[in-house]
This record gives structure tokens, C-alpha cells and sequence, in this order.
């Protein structure tokens, strides 16, 4: 039993899709009339979650731009114009398709990229060391994550604002708020709220505290014999760190860098209060403008489109990586 | 090696201070990025709520000479309703967000357990394609869930009253029935929630939130299954025991050490579910399907007021620390059974 037992935390969906069924006992079939009510009743759910899938679909693949005046749920025709508009044109705000692109990747890759490098070290601490101040730091860097992110938004926002860079004219620039312009404000050429960098910075406030513990909870997971032989071979804790335990990281490295990009990605609550100008606008802020009160000259044929198109990257990366993601989120939660 | 005993103790004294402040070197890089954009900020929200920030003190700041310092009036300002934001009341926010997570984790999980189990039946045609069907809502980001919701749910155009049109013609009605899900203020079950109206956006909320919610939950129950032993049930249907009752003897009690921690993930993540609910009703109508974090998001996206969002903020902190302590004792006490 035990060299079978699975544990509780071994992750649920891969072994959900590929449960062995062929060890079934025999003789103990289903009688036929159970075995047609449990059909009826697992279709029923498949049918459940198709609807609102093969609605969106069904619509994306529509060349009418009227709304919808029947429940259609299954295309009568496979036609890309609602793609083809929704990448020449997105919205009525002078950014193209491209940039909302560049600058959701740019975000989500960038503010993945710079939690991981800042918190790998951390969560090595955490993991292998044993100091006086190591359960306060601890909680410091916990408690972070009890926060909703919305909750440290109004703090970031007015930090953010103040960062500016203003023409003073007469070819004098100050950067506050270490200087001000000598008369008046000058001409506000950059404001760090207002840019994708800013709201990069702000999104690593929440994602740093994530990044740092789950990394903790695979470091712990990682047997120490291989750097007690290490240690007695005469290496050092950073040799230890460099060429052992960072090697053995890396698949736990990528999935906690695609596990962040997954939220980055939806990230919509500081890019809509930060950015104001279009050219900087993410696939989020674009799909949020096409539904509600802005919506009312979107075809919604275009709208599925893009409901698509943002749904996309989120759904390949949960394929590819179905098994380490939800191992990782489980390990996260429950530790914490 | 020669080295003189002075050398090697000096030597090993560097070596205990390198080894004493190391722990420290390698939290540098995470510690200094986090005092900038987290403790300092956390601080800075702190002291803001105490006073009248507006968008007139914005390029000053706290410098500003028209920043008034007014004690804890933002914070009784909150839970006394005395904002001037309408249809705001502190309490029954509070208590329509605790029962929209409650609700919601209570009928994602028994669905999903009922549905893992069902998916479990030995001999059960087609499992693999289930399978593969019904983890299909956990890979859709909840932004293109919530959205798309919305647009079902559209008094005229969605996809919902056409269904239901669908429905009623069967029965030989001819009229489009034209339910205003997201829009309509009046509660349908007055009394089901005394301290503020449940409104029909809240049942569709809840429709779309299921589609969201069960199948994570089929996914933990489904593991959950496989480890109980299949012995178990060959010795309790030897004893005669029926299908229920081996489902509420052996099923229920070991799938618990597995659902409970599962539970309590759903109801932090249901409590705080900004997205999906910004989306999707955007805490309309009437503020009726409001949750704690997008009121604080209305209070700086859109009502600009600073002080009054920092404290709101505050508050919705100190909310979310009873909500873990509260959640993270439901799940240790329940390990403790399963220990016992």
C-alpha cells in the first residue's frame, strides 16, 4: 500500500486526464441501464461547460456584425473577418494590435522575470539557512501576500505619481521630487505612474512575495545530501547555491515564472488606474473597452474575437504545464 | 600545510561572521525591493488614511499645503456610511462578500465532489474525453470568463434569454422573454439575505462563478479518490453496505482531509475575486454585488478619494488577516481529526 499510496499532494489534473482505467476488476460492469443514466447525466455537464465555449467560439467565427438575435451555438460558417478587424484594428483608440501585444508581453515577462531573479536567493535563505531573524523576515515577506493586490494600489499610485521628469524650458529638466522647476511645474515630459515601467515596478509588489514562497516550498522539497556531499568536498554556501540548488531549480524557476505570467497576464486592476495614454494600453484594458459602457459600437463578433485571442496564451500554458502548475498552486496555498 | 593555531582560530572567525551575516546577503536583493514597493508603501497608506488626500494634493503630496490631518474621521466615515459615495454601507458590503464566498464554496464543492465521483464509476464510457471536456473552465483566464458571462447574461442580445426563449416556445409561448439579469434592482428572494438586497445579478454571478468554480474542485477530489483504497469498498459491500451509505462512510470521511484545504483556498479566492466580478457586473447594480476590493478600487480609480481609499484599504487588510487565521484554523483543526 505504501509504495503505491499516492499522496494528497501530488498534483490532481495530470493524473486526472491520465488515470489508469484499465485495471478495472472484472465482472463488475455496469448494468446497461446505469451505465445510459450516467451517460445522460455526463453529457449533460460536457454540455454545460461547452455553452458558454462554443458560444464565444460560434460568434468569433461570425461575419455579421449585428448582434446576436438567436442562440446559435454552433457556426454555420468559418469566416476570419472578426479576427482580421480585431488585429487591424482593435478598438477605437489609436493603438494597434501589435502594441497591446508587445506591451501585455512586456509586462507580464518583464515583472516575471525581475520577481524570479530578486527572489530565488531569498527563498534560499529561507529554505537552508538558520538565523535569529529568520521567522520575522519570514512573516515579512508573508504577510504581503494576505494583502489583496487592489490594497496597495492607492499607496503605489501616489508613489508612482511623483516620480516625474518635467522641461522646465530654457533647456533646464528636474526630476522630481528630488528638484522642481524654479517657476511653476515646467512641462511634464514623464511620469513614471503614467508608463508601462511604473506599473511594472508595482505589479513586482505583488508578485515578489509569490515568487519567494514558492520557490521556498520546492527548495524544501529538494533533498540536502547532495550539498552535504558538497559541503564535505570543500564547497562554499554560494558554490552550493551557484551550481547545485540553482540547477536543480530551474524547471521550479519556469514554472513559477509561467505561473506569474498567467496572473500578469489578466493583470487589469493597476494598468487601468496607472495608464492613461492608448499606446500604452494591455489585451486586458482592450477586451475590458469592448464590454459595458463602452461597448455599444463593438460588434460582438469582434468581442469574441478578442475574448479569444486573450484567452489564448493563458490556456496553452495551463496545457503545457498542467502538472507542475497545479502541484505549484497547491503547494502554495496549502503551505501557506 | 603549515599554518600557525593564531592563523587558523583568525581564520575560523572570519568564517563564523561570513556565515552569521550570509543568511542576510542572500535576503538583500528581495528586502531592498520590497521596502520600496511594499513596506514603504504600506507605511505611506498608513499615514495618508489619517488625512484628506484628494486629487488637489497630488503633485505635493504630503506637502501639500492643502493636506489636512483629520485622525480616524475617514476610517469612522467608512463604517458609518458617511462617505459621500451612494448606496455605500460598510456592513452589508462586508456581509454580501462573506456570503458570496460562502455560497459559492458551497456549491462548488459538493457539485465538484459529486461530479468526481460520478467521473470515478468503473466501467463509465468515455472518462478520458469527460475528462479532458470538464478541466476545460480552469484554463480560461476569469477576465474572458467574466466578460463573456456578461454578454450572456445581456437583457436583449444574450445568449441566456435566448435560451430561455428557447425553452418557453416548447411550451407554445411565443413571447422573447427579456430577463434584466445584470440590471434589474429587485431582489427575487427578499428575505434570503436580510441586510441587503440579493439581486438578480447576484444569481447570475453565481450561475457564471460555478461554471469557474467546480472543476478545480473535481480535480482535487478526483486525486482525493484515487488514494482510497478499493478494498474498502469490496469489505463494506460484502457487509451489504448500499451505495449511499458507502458514499457518506467511506467516501465523505476521506475525501475531507483533501476538500477541506481545498475549501478554504476557494473561499480566500471567491472573497477576493476583483476580476471576475469587476468584469462581469462591475459591482452593480446599485452597488448591490460589490465585494470589499472593488469598492476600494471604485474609491481610487474613480472617486479619487486618496485618504479615504487608504483607509479603506487598511480595513480591508486587517479583513483578509481574519480571513486567513480563520481559514488557516478550519484547515489545521481538521488535520488534527484526521491525525486522531
Amino acid at each position: 500500500m505504501t509504495a503505491q499510496s499516492p499522496s494528497k499532494s501530488t498534483n490532481p489534473i495530470i493524473r486526472f486526464l491520465s488515470m489508469n482505467t484499465s485495471g478495472e476488476v472484472a465482472g463488475r460492469d455496469l448494468p446497461l441501464w446505469k451505465q445510459l443514466l450516467l451517460q445522460v447525466l455526463t453529457l449533460f455537464i460536457a454540455a454545460e461547460v461547452l455553452f458558454p465555449i462554443m458560444y464565444i467560439i460560434t460568434m468569433s467565427f461570425s461575419s455579421k456584425t449585428t448582434r446576436p438575435s438567436a442562440l446559435e451555438l454552433f457556426p454555420k460558417e468559418i469566416s476570419f473577418v472578426a479576427y482580421q478587424q480585431v488585429l487591424d484594428r482593435p478598438t477605437a483608440n489609436p493603438v494597434t494590435f501589435l502594441e497591446l501585444l508587445r506591451n501585455s508581453f512586456l509586462l507580464s515577462v518583464g515583472v516575471g522575470l525581475v520577481a524570479l531573479l530578486v527572489a530565488v536567493s531569498a527563498a534560499y535563505a529561507f529554505s537552508r539557512f538558520k538565523f535569529r531573524m529568520r521567522q520575522v523576515m519570514m512573516v515579512l515577506v508573508f504577510v504581503p501576500l494576505l494583502m489583496p493586490a487592489i490594497g496597495l494600489s492607492t499607496p503605489l499610485y501616489l508613489l508612482m505619481n511623483s516620480f516625474r521628469i518635467a522641461d522646465c524650458g530654457n533647456g533646464v529638466t528636474a526630476i522630481s521630487p528630488f528638484m522642481a522647476c524654479a517657476q511653476g511645474l515646467g512641462k511634464v515630459t514623464f511620469n513614471l505612474r503614467d508608463s508601462l515601467l511604473g506599473v511594472g515596478v508595482a505589479m513586482i509588489a505583488g508578485a515578489l512575495p509569490f515568487a519567494v514562497w514558492n520557490l521556498k516550498g520546492y527548495l524544501d522539497t529538494i533533498p540536502k545530501e547532495l550539498e552535504e556531499a558538497a559541503m564535505i568536498d570543500g564547497a562554499d554556501a554560494n558554490q552550493i547555491f551557484w551550481q547545485i540548488v540553482l540547477p536543480l531549480a530551474v524547471p521550479q524557476l519556469a514554472v513559477t515564472f509561467f505561473l506569474g505570467f498567467i496572473g500578469h497576464w489578466q493583470e487589469f486592476a493597476l494598468p487601468w488606474l496607472f495608464l492613461t495614454q492608448p499606446k500604452d494600453y494591455t489585451l486586458a484594458m482592450t477586451l475590458y473597452n469592448m464590454t459595458g459602457q463602452y461597448a455599444s459600437s463593438i460588434p460582438w463578433n469582434r468581442f469574441a474575437a478578442m475574448a479569444i485571442i486573450v484567452a489564448l496564451p493563458v490556456a496553452i500554458i495551463y496545457i503545457a504545464l498542467q502538472k507542475q502548475i497545479v502541484s505549484g498552486l497547491t503547494a502554495g496555498s496549502v503551505k501557506g | 600545510m603549515a599554518t600557525t593555531t593564531l592563523e587558523i582560530s583568525k581564520s575560523a572567525g572570519m568564517a563564523r561572521i561570513k556565515k552569521a551575516i550570509l543568511p542576510y546577503v542572500y535576503l538583500l536583493p528581495a528586502f531592498v525591493v520590497m521596502s520600496v514597493i511594499t513596506f514603504y508603501p504600506l507605511i505611506y497608506q498608513v499615514i495618508i488614511s489619517f488625512t484628506d488626500f484628494q486629487t488637489k494634493d497630488l503633485l505635493k503630496q504630503l506637502a501639500s499645503p492643502n493636506l489636512n490631518y483629520i485622525g480616524v474621521k475617514n476610517y469612522v466615515d467608512i463604517v458609518t456610511g458617511g462617505l459621500p459615495v451612494q448606496n455605500f454601507e460598510f456592513f452589508r458590503v462586508l456581509t454580501y462578500n462573506i456570503w458570496w464566498a460562502v455560497t459559492n464554496v458551497l456549491v462548488h464543492v459538493p457539485a465538484g465532489v459529486l461530479i468526481a465521483v460520478l467521473l470515478n464509476t468503473q466501467g463509465l464510457w468515455g472518462k478520458k474525453i469527460y475528462r479532458a471536456l470538464y478541466v476545460l473552465p480552469v484554463v480560461i483566464p476569469p477576465i474572458v470568463v467574466g466578460t463573456v458571462w456578461k454578454n450572456i447574461f445581456d437583457e436583449q442580445y444574450g445568449a441566456m434569454n435566448q435560451f430561455l426563449t428557447a425553452v418557453v416556445h416548447l411550451f407554445g409561448t411565443a413571447d422573447p422573454v427579456r430577463i434584466r439579469w445584470l440590471t434589474e434592482y429587485t431582489p427575487p428572494i427578499p428575505w434570503l439575505l436580510p441586510n441587503g438586497p440579493l439581486t438578480l445579478a447576484y444569481y447570475a454571478m453565481m450561475i457564471a462563478n460555478f461554471w469557474l468554480g467546480w472543476p478545480f474542485m473535481t480535480l482535487v477530489a478526483t486525486g482525493a479518490l484515487q488514494s482510497i483504497p478499493k478494498d474498502l469498498y469490496e469489505a463494506a459491500s460484502i457487509d451489504g453496505a448500499s451505495g449511499s451509505q458507502q458514499f457518506w462512510n467511506i467516501t465523505v470521511p476521506l475525501l475531507r482531509p483533501a476538500m477541506i484545504p481545498a475549501a478554504m483556498y476557494g473561499f480566500t479566492m471567491s472573497f477576493n475575486l476583483f476580476n471576475f466580478v469587476f468584469f462581469m457586473s462591475g459591482g452593480g447594480p446599485a452597488r448591490s454585488t460589490e465585494i470589499l476590493v472593488t469598492f476600494a478600487y471604485d474609491l481610487v480609480r474613480n472617486l479619487r478619494l486618496y485618504g479615504a481609499a487608504a483607509a479603506f484599504s487598511v480595513i480591508v487588510f486587517f479583513v483578509a488577516l481574519i480571513v486567513f487565521l480563520v481559514t488557516n484554523r478550519i484547515t489545521r483543526a481538521t488535520e488534527a481529526y484526521t491525525e486522531a
